[in-house]
């Protein structure tokens, strides 16, 4: 079920050039076919992370089928699934619950607007700053947060949950060796709710969690007051929003990219993420981004296309309408279950099994944005701390300069061969590795093998020539490369060689 | 006698073994070509991408992953290429050597005890039952 397509090399990018058409109906049945079945799959994790959220199943609902339905006009990505996310979820758990729903869908709005600019500014190129270890940390955080976030639900709770996520784990793990055709997740959820129905069991439902209603969304602009106060409320929530949006859906996009051996638009799909949240703003749903698992499943079962986004949306808002007085009697057991396989699944456990392997200074990273996000329950947050954390590591490695000395007895000359970066952080190590009360006449310092990067590197080297000067020695600089000597042209105030200081 | 063969390969212990069975197969007569298969699923797909951030490296990553298994190859100084299929294993390998002409097929097994066999479940066995070729699943 391959689409037909023609690839143009463009500095060096392998750039797909499909038709419009052709992402929309290149692959109609494949599509068609994975749409519903992303659509099943949807409605358990859509419900559950509006739990998490701490609002209506509704507004995880209508996120779903809004953004998922305009993603799959305005997206950079074909064949991507983008709907309402735990990411997501979990950063906006305290504005709710401070302020309320309607603050939410203007964060939405705000996140919509700004992932916008991300996309026009072209600041996806800025993705490659976020070191490798810091979004293993952030994907593994997510999982942990999505399972934590299950916990809460066996408070209290009796042994018959704790038998029905354990049946609803069985199933979901279990049901594919019969048949991949249904989703088990699906399967599991029909059963437990099946069983519970059937026992009177009285656990907790769906329906306890929120209203549900069985109807189309409808705009909406959010019930706020339009001044500055709101704003300082939601700006801090969207601009999290915005980056761990299109981080997870660039990711996301580069893993459907791999999946299928095409390439993607992602300043497109940055842009199109943003009008997709927007459009779930005013239609009541919450924000949302691209979907590992979903997409996953999706290019899994045949979708490849525009159109399979679109189903996905549309069968799901049809499901929703048809079976909401059914939705509301899932147990909350059956969802938790569903929500452990995908906190499961989201877990990178290659990072566990290939620690050994991994540089110390890695794992670290990986460690320390995984644990800051869990504490701080903030993903924008773990993210933060992983990259200022990749980056001391990085000048830390970088900061080694060597520095060794010859001396020429004859013609009382010393030259020192100095490899390595000198910039602000090597500095001390440089300066201390010179003898300053030198006695040889004559002192060479040969920069063949490093760079000078900074005005500190400078102010070390002018430092170490002064010195030397005063003892009388003459002191050249030798083998600098270009960059280096035009900055120290600049910015020295050694002058040239055997220039004696003002004042001495 | 053996004149196309195709391994599945995806660089483990289990994947060498079956090299070595390929290339005595190999030997057998003169001018015989193996094809080497290695399907990249959609969890592989994610670490992989998760892992290193652009595709050429991707890309490398996986030859070099296959090295145990191409290293051999060109050892034993037999005609082989490589192929890289999208999707489950299984049907990708099925598909793959049910519409090309091989003369064997040759597939590691992992050794799966029962319930990972249960979860997980076996590659080489639905190779055995689906492949229209002759197949050969070394231990």
């Amino acid at each position: 079920m391959r689409v037909g397509s023609h690839k143009n090399i463009l500095r060096g990018v392998s750039l797909n050039t499909m038709t419009i058409k052709e992402q929309w109906f290149g692959n109609v049945k494949g599509d068609i076919l994975a749409g519903i079945v992303v659509a099943l799959a949807l409605i358990p994790e859509a419900i559950a992370f509006s739990i998490i959220a701490g609002v209506d199943p509704m507004v995880g609902l209508y996120a779903s089928f809004a953004i998922a339905v305009t993603i799959a006009f305005v997206g950079g990505r074909p064949g991507m699934i983008s709907a309402a996310t735990g990411a997501m979820a979990l950063l906006m758990v305290t504005l709710v619950a401070d302020h309320g729903l309607q603050y939410l869908l203007a964060a939405t709005i705000l996140t919509g607007i700004l992932q916008i600019l991300f996309g026009v500014f072209k600041l996806a190129r800025f993705m490659k700053f976020i070191p490798r270890s810091v979004m293993i940390g952030f994907v593994n955080a997510l999982a942990i947060l999505i399972f934590m976030a299950q916990l809460e639900q066996f408070v209290g709770a009796t042994w018959v949950m704790y038998a029905m996520v354990a049946g609803a784990l069985a199933i979901i793990y279990l049901f594919p060796r019969i048949t991949k055709a249904v989703p088990s997740p699906l399967v599991a959820i029909i059963v437990i709710t099946l069983i519970a129905i059937m026992t009177s069991s009285g656990v907790k439902t769906v329906g306890d969690m929120g209203t549900l209603t069985s109807t189309l969304p409808a705009f909406l602009i959010p019930d706020i007051p339009f001044n500055l106060e709101t704003l300082k409320i939601i700006f801090p929530y969207s601009i999290a929003l915005a980056i761990v949006g299109l981080l997870e859906s660039l990711l996301t996009a580069s893993i459907v990219d791999d999946m299928t051996d095409t390439a993607s638009d992602k300043n497109r799909e940055s842009r199109g993420q943003g009008i997709a949240n927007i459009v779930a703003g005013f239609f009541g749903g919450m924000a949302g981004c691209a979907m590992i698992g979903q997409s996953v499943i999706n290019v899994k079962s045949g979708g490849r296309g525009r159109l399979s986004a679109l189903v996905a949306g549309t069968f799901l808002m049809f499901l929703i309408i048809v079976l909401g007085n059914v939705v509301v009697q899932i147990p909350m057991a059956a969802l938790v279950g569903v929500m452990i396989m995908v906190s499961i699944g989201t877990f990178d456990w290659s990072s566990i099994k290939g620690m050994a392997k991994t540089p110390v200074t890695d794992s670290i990273v990986m460690v320390v944005t995984t644990v800051t996000t869990v504490f701080t329950h903030d993903l924008s947050k773990g993210v933060f701390a992983g990259i200022i954390l990749s980056a001391i590591f990085f000048v830390a490695k970088i900061s080694k300069v060597k520095v060794t000395s010859t001396l020429d007895v004859s013609s009382e000359r010393r030259t020192y061969f100095v490899t390595g970066q000198v910039f602000f952080a090597s500095v001390t190590d440089l300066i201390e590795s010179f003898d300053l009360k030198e006695t040889a006449k004559e002192v060479v310092i040969d920069l063949t093998h490093a760079h000078v990067w900074d005005d500190s590197a400078v102010k070390a080297i002018d430092k170490i020539v002064i010195k030397l000067r005063e003892n009388g020695t003459v002191v050249r600089l030798h083998g600098l490369n270009e960059p280096s000597s035009h900055l120290i042209d600049k910015l020295a105030v050694h002058k040239q060689e055997g220039a004696k200081l003002s004042g001495h | 006698m053996f004149k196309r063969i195709l391994l599945a390969a995806d660089g483990s212990g289990h994947s060498v073994r079956a090299a070595k069975k390929a290339v005595e197969l190999a030997k057998l007569s003169g001018d015989s070509e193996i094809t080497v298969v290695y399907v990249v699923d959609g969890q592989t797909s994610k670490e992989d991408v998760l892992h290193n951030a652009d595709r050429t490296v991707v890309e490398e990553k996986r030859k070099m992953r296959l090295q145990p298994v191409t290293n051999l190859l060109e050892e034993a100084k037999v005609n082989f290429t490589l192929e890289k299929l999208l999707g489950e294993p299984g049907p990708e390998i099925v598909g793959f050597a049910n519409k090309n002409d091989f003369d064997v097929v040759v597939v590691g097994s992992r050794g799966l005890n029962g319930l990972q066999e249960m979860v997980l479940g076996s590659v080489s066995h639905k190779v055995a039952k689906r492949v229209k070729a002759p197949v050969m699943i070394v231990k």
